[in-house]
């Protein structure tokens, strides 16, 4: 089998989304904010179906509904229009902005636009936070991070450390996720500051009246106040350097501790680990029962699930910790595969895999669904982990697709879909042994009910 | 109404209360959260469902994944186009060029898959970037003997509308280069259904058993092969007022070939649609078959219909969809079942269409052009509406409203058209509306 990456010119069935797209979803996860995109039209309203798909929330993202007179004059009366529109109609307390690879190609200085209007409206307007998210550099990933980054470099202030309290950066997960994210860290009883929190903006309850801004989201005092907190756990084993703790570190001496997206036994071990020596407390009972239950259910079904094959795809870091997860109860990844490019991929694999594997799975970045397919078909995979986009790939061969991550698109409530902790492990686990029991079961000429 | 934005007032009328007036085929607002998307979206939707096409999207990774398999498009065959190509411009070439990418992209694209014709769209940063489209496209065409047509669709270039125009104009590029021996006098294209759920085929059928020969679906279940020799045909029939008009006039003007404007959507409009064919080409034999068609569809659904109707009697219903072609089919099958249209709007109809609408829907109803959900939300709340007709980004506004919801788009799964569409469509509108979930308090 040749451990060559496939390199072709063209593009099919992306396995990435838009910079900007990243960078809205992190918006959104702020109390009062208003994702703004710097571009032309079509980019808000494709980026907003999409999103809108998975969640079945609403969201409003603004734009500068840039026309080609615009685009050849500067863009800057366009967004400065915007913005007293979307402050005028929304009253946010936050409005982030992104820019395009429109904006981008024809170099608007952005930065400049909004000294300018700050200085003209003279303070009458909301925080603005901007980002530069060109999509012909990065994924969704590098907008998601980089907008975390910029509200956190913009907004973060110094002052008296606040014992007891820390920042968690979590990455993109779900509102399920951040819920439990959350519970845990009341258990542990540390303070904390979690950016973003999608949880009640992107599910949100039925309501009777539409909401101009859906309630929730991390407060921006909160944000304020994360150069005081005691240290900022980060998750994601291919972040890069430029991260929000990085920021929180430098400006302010937070102590910065990167770990692995909690996926599986071990990575969520060391987050446990982690929280303890932070609280200064023990891992509380109802979470060493979780985990417990887990291991439990790991060893009854150990053999349903041993040497199976997997193709992993998606985010890095959520494919890390994916990886990390299955390589623990006995499945074979035999394809790690992303559309994204830090350049940390295979290493962070080896990290999380190595004392459990003999051979280190195919590991791949910049990776699109035909390259996938075509690797797939020399591997004979079981399973296929990842999100909605691999279904055509998963009904060609005639497997289970584990669905996880972002897009859900073909399944109701991806906004439910718990990854992380002992508790996602256990959704995970769960699944996962059934759709190979499933799939065994359906296969069978006898038709069975009894194992 | 309160919070609207000021410039945004003259895009809505409320019919009745004063002199009709509306403002459309506006740019968006900055900063109103249009629902519309760009012309770039205005031609992929057209030109999509051309199954056996290569149809590459030259620009960033964006543009092309947000396009990737969300329509309900079906194809009889080849199924390329439900994939997404895209060049991925990065920044690289962004800075040089992408020229030499997109040239290398489609010859491994159709060396790859043969396809018989290839698309390629422009986006916004290709416009700015000033890559020589024509020229790649020339110059792969004759490598490869496929018909290579650039799509001038630079998302910034206006709205949707000028991607349909942009459509047309490819689309004009491939017709008239085939054979049209032995096409019958009696023949039709069908353009501006997109066989969403299989609709084409359902129309098909009524033409077929009427005696017309279908020479092309130019935008449904398409083939490259039957659009070169669709000016065979002897009458363009064509559905929705904005996407494919352009072609048809076209058509008009360089092959004599006269069109008809027609709705598939509701019993009225469809009965209508087969009898206008019928009538134009003026054969006896043709309409007395046609009549036949209509009284067996009839007979057919309105026994159940009947059903729906008693229990949906006096229900308010908005409509929201992206032409408004498509509202004025929609007034009337919600009449049919005996429902209120309390709002309409699209998101690209024309001053025309809108003075039309408002002339057939009562008094107090609201017209609006382009809305936003701020306002969107707003009108359900004030006209206390029952059910949104509408596509994916309106329906969570309805949803979290307590307000019933069908999905009118290009990404349903339910055939609508036709006969047995409105029962669909009245089947679809009873299943949200009679929901109990409704009635859950919140
Ligand atoms: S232009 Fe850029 S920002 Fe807009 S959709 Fe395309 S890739 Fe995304
Ligand atoms: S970049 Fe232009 S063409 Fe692409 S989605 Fe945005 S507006 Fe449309």
């Amino acid at each position: 089998m040749s451990k060559k990456a496939p390199n072709y010119i063209s593009t099919t069935n992306a396995c990435k989304l838009c910079t900007p797209l990243g960078a809205c979803l992190a918006f959104k996860g702020i109390e009062g904010a208003v994702p703004y995109l710097h571009g032309s039209q079509g980019c808000a309203t494709y980026m907003r179906r999409y999103i809108i798909s998975h969640y079945n929330e609403p969201i409003d993202i603004a734009s500068s509904s840039l026309s080609e007179k615009n685009a050849i004059y500067g863009g800057g009366p366009n967004l400065k229009l915007g913005l007293v529109n979307v402050t005028q109609k929304y009253q946010p307390k936050l409005i982030g902005i992104a820019t395009t690879c429109l904006t981008e190609t024809i170099g608007d200085d952005v930065g400049r636009y909004l000294n300018e209007f700050m200085r003209e409206t003279e303070g009458t307007m909301p925080i603005m936070v901007r980002v530069s998210t060109p999509s012909y550099n990065g994924t969704h990933m590098e907008g998601f991070h980089a907008a975390v980054t910029s509200v956190v470099d913009q907004l973060a202030e110094g002052g008296e450390t606040m014992a007891g309290n820390i920042n968690l950066l979590p990455g993109f997960i779900s509102p399920a996720d951040k819920r439990y994210l959350s519970e845990i860290l009341n258990d542990f009883k540390l303070d904390s500051t979690i950016l973003p929190d999608l949880s009640d903006t992107m599910d949100g309850p039925a309501g009777t009246s539409y909401k101009e801004i859906q309630p929730g989201g991390t407060p921006i005092a909160s944000i304020t106040s994360m150069g005081r907190a005691t240290a900022t756990i980060e998750f994601g084993r291919t972040i890069g350097e430029k991260s929000g703790g990085a920021v929180l570190a430098n400006k302010y001496g937070v102590k910065r501790i990167v770990l692995g997206t909690p996926i599986g036994i071990a990575e969520t071990d060391a987050f446990f680990a982690a929280l303890s020596s932070l609280s200064g407390n023990p891992v509380p009972q109802k979470h060493a029962m979780e985990r417990g239950r887990l291991l439990d259910s790991y060893i009854d079904c150990h053999k349903y699930v041993f040497g199976k094959k997997a193709i992993i795809y998606g985010e890095e870091d959520q494919v890390v910790g994916l990886t990390a997860f299955l390589a623990e109860i006995g499945i074979v990844p035999v394809l790690c595969a992303s559309g994204g490019k830090s350049g940390k991929l295979a290493a962070a694999i080896r990290d999380v895999t190595g004392d459990i594997l003999a051979e280190q799975p195919q590991v791949f970045e910049g990776m699109d669904f035909f390259d996938i397919s075509e690797m797939a078909e020399g591997l004979a995979p079981d399973l296929l982990v990842g999100h909605s986009k691999g279904y055509p790939l998963a009904r060609k061969m005639i497997i289970p697709l584990i669905r996880v991550g972002f897009p859900i698109h073909d399944r109701m409530g991806g906004q439910r879909i718990l990854h992380l902790g002992y508790r996602g492990a256990q959704a995970l686990f769960d699944q996962v042994v059934n759709a190979i029991l499933a799939k065994k079961q359906d296969d069978s000429s006898v038709g069975y009910s009894y194992m | 109404m309160e919070g609207m934005l000021a410039d945004r007032q003259d895009q809505v009328h409320r019919t009745g209360e004063q002199p009709f007036t509306l403002v459309c085929n506006k740019d968006s607002l900055a900063g109103a959260v249009s629902q519309r998307a760009c012309v770039f979206c205005g031609s992929r939707v057209v030109l999509y469902p051309i199954a056996d096409a290569l149809h590459l999207v030259h620009g960033p990774i964006g543009c092309a994944v947000y396009t990737w398999d969300i329509r309900g498009s079906l194809s009889s065959g080849s199924e390329l186009f439900r994939l997404s190509f895209s060049t991925d411009l990065q920044e690289i070439d962004v800075i040089f060029g992408g020229e030499e990418k997109l040239y290398r992209a489609l010859i491994e694209l159709i060396d790859r898959h043969s396809p018989k014709a290839a698309f390629i769209y422009s986006t916004c940063i290709v416009g700015i970037i000033g890559d020589d489209l024509e020229a790649v496209c020339r110059r792969v065409e004759a490598e490869k003997g496929i018909p290579v047509i650039p799509v001038m669709s630079e998302g910034f270039k206006g709205n949707k509308r000028a991607g349909y125009t942009a459509a047309c104009n490819a689309m004009a590029r491939l017709i008239g280069t085939g054979d049209t021996a032995g096409i019958s006098p009696y023949s039709i294209n069908i353009l501006g259904d997109f066989n969403l759920a299989g609709e084409i085929w359902i129309i098909r059928k009524y033409f077929e058993r009427m005696g017309v020969e279908v020479v092309a679906n130019i935008t449904g279940d398409g083939r490259v092969d039957d659009l070169k020799r669709a000016h065979g045909a002897a009458l363009n029939v064509v559905q929705c007022s904005g996407s494919t008009m352009d072609l048809a006039k076209i058509m008009e003007e360089k092959y004599n070939i006269p069109s008809i404007r027609v709705s598939y959507f509701g019993v009225d409009d469809m009965a209508q649609s087969l009898y206008d064919v019928a009538n134009h080409f003026g054969d006896k034999e043709m309409l007395e078959k046609t009549k036949k068609i209509v009284q067996e569809e009839l007979t057919r659904i309105m026994p159940q219909l009947q059903i729906y109707k008693k229990a949906l009697a006096g229900k308010k219903a908005a409509i929201y969809v992206g032409g408004s072609f498509k509202a004025f089919s929609l007034v009337k099958a919600f009449r049919l079942i005996d429902m209120q249209v309390v709002m309409v709007g699209s998101q690209t109809g024309t001053e025309q269409e809108y003075r039309e609408l408002a002339e057939i829907t009562d008094p107090g109803t609201i017209i609006v052009d382009d809305t936003n959900p701020l306002e969107l939300s707003s009108f359900l709340e004030e006209k206390e509406v029952d059910i949104l007709v509408g596509g994916v980004k309106e329906r969570p506004i309805a949803y979290k409203l307590g307000v019933a919801f069908c999905d009118h788009n290009h990404e349903r799964k339910e055939a609508l058209a036709g006969f047995e569409g409105m029962l669909n469509f009245a089947r679809e509108v009873y299943s949200s509306v009679m929901s109990p979930v409704w009635r859950i308090k919140k």
